[in-house]
């Protein structure tokens, strides 16, 4: 009897222990934010993946020019920049602007291993998708057990 | 890449949208009104014309699409802004739009919508007798 109700104790224990630990890993402010992260809502918004031979970034920055579209490449900081222009309708009533009308910037800190000289983008139905290959050197690759 | 498409669903049922999956994007909406009709433009990146559905009847407007992501095989996700991949928004319509003469254009991720205001309800400007 007295033995579950210790056991009861420490289990409760365990659950503070993992709440605070689950407040360390994605509470705010806890963890301080990387250097060159932004706001959240900042456009255009990001998404990165790794791949075994790559990294891809995806902006979904709808409606733009892909002429008008800057992208620089210095070691493995990626900066786009480019402005999204909405007209506005003369003589009209707007009820809602929600949409981001202006210059933008973003810099994006890749993984060390990319190779800056192999680099390409495409833009689809608003989609920028970055494909940063990985170096050679850099790859997985099998090693056999001689 | 501009396509003109008249929206064909008009008393197609609203109760299908309510079903909400897990997660949705609330896509972001530019509205305005001239004195022709109202005029909705919404980012919604990633969504071809086939993969957009809209729904326009006397009551509301129901604008549904997925987002085609290019992804190779293996990805691990580093990053992520956007946690999902359809968007939904929808919107209540009033009497004097011709919901069913709604049109639609998509290009770039930017879907336009246009409702016209049925004919006889456009503002007319009434002259002022001088005495």
């Amino acid at each position: 009897m007295l033995g579950s109700l210790t056991s009861f104790d420490s289990l409760f224990e365990e659950f503070r222990r993992m709440e605070q630990q689950m407040d360390q890993l994605f509470g705010s402010g806890t963890q301080p934010p990387a250097i060159r992260s932004v706001a959240r809502g900042t456009f255009p918004p990001i998404n990165m993946g790794a791949a075994p031979d790559g990294i891809d970034i995806y902006l979904f920055a709808a409606g733009l020019d892909p002429k008008t579209i800057e992208l620089n490449i210095q070691r493995n900081l990626l900066t786009v920049a480019g402005e999204r222009r909405v007209a506005v309708k003369e003589n009209a009533i707007y009820y809602r602007q929600e949409r981001f009308n202006g210059p933008f910037r973003r810099v994006i800190a890749l993984p060390d291993d990319v190779d800056p000289e192999r680099v390409e983008a495409k833009y689809r139905d608003g989609i920028l998708q970055i494909t940063a290959r990985r170096r050679e050197s850099a790859k997985p690759r099998q090693i056999t057990v001689q | 890449m501009t396509d003109k498409q008249e929206v064909m669903e008009r008393d197609s049922n609203v109760e299908r949208a309510e079903r909400e999956p897990a997660s949705v994007i609330l896509p972001p909406a530019d509205v305005f009104e001239d004195a022709d009709g109202i005029t909705l433009q919404l980012d919604m990146p990633g969504v071809a014309k086939d993969r957009l559905n809209l729904q326009a009847n006397k009551n509301a407007l129901v604008i549904e699409g997925a987002a085609l992501i290019d992804m190779p095989q293996g990805m691990t996700a580093l990053y992520a802004d956007v946690r999902s991949t359809l968007y939904r928004r929808s919107f209540v319509l009033s009497d004097e739009l011709e919901s069913d003469k709604t049109e639609a254009s998509l290009k770039d991720g930017v879907l336009t919508v246009r409702i016209p205001k049925r004919a006889e309800l456009r503002p007319r400007r009434i002259e002022v007798q001088g005495g």
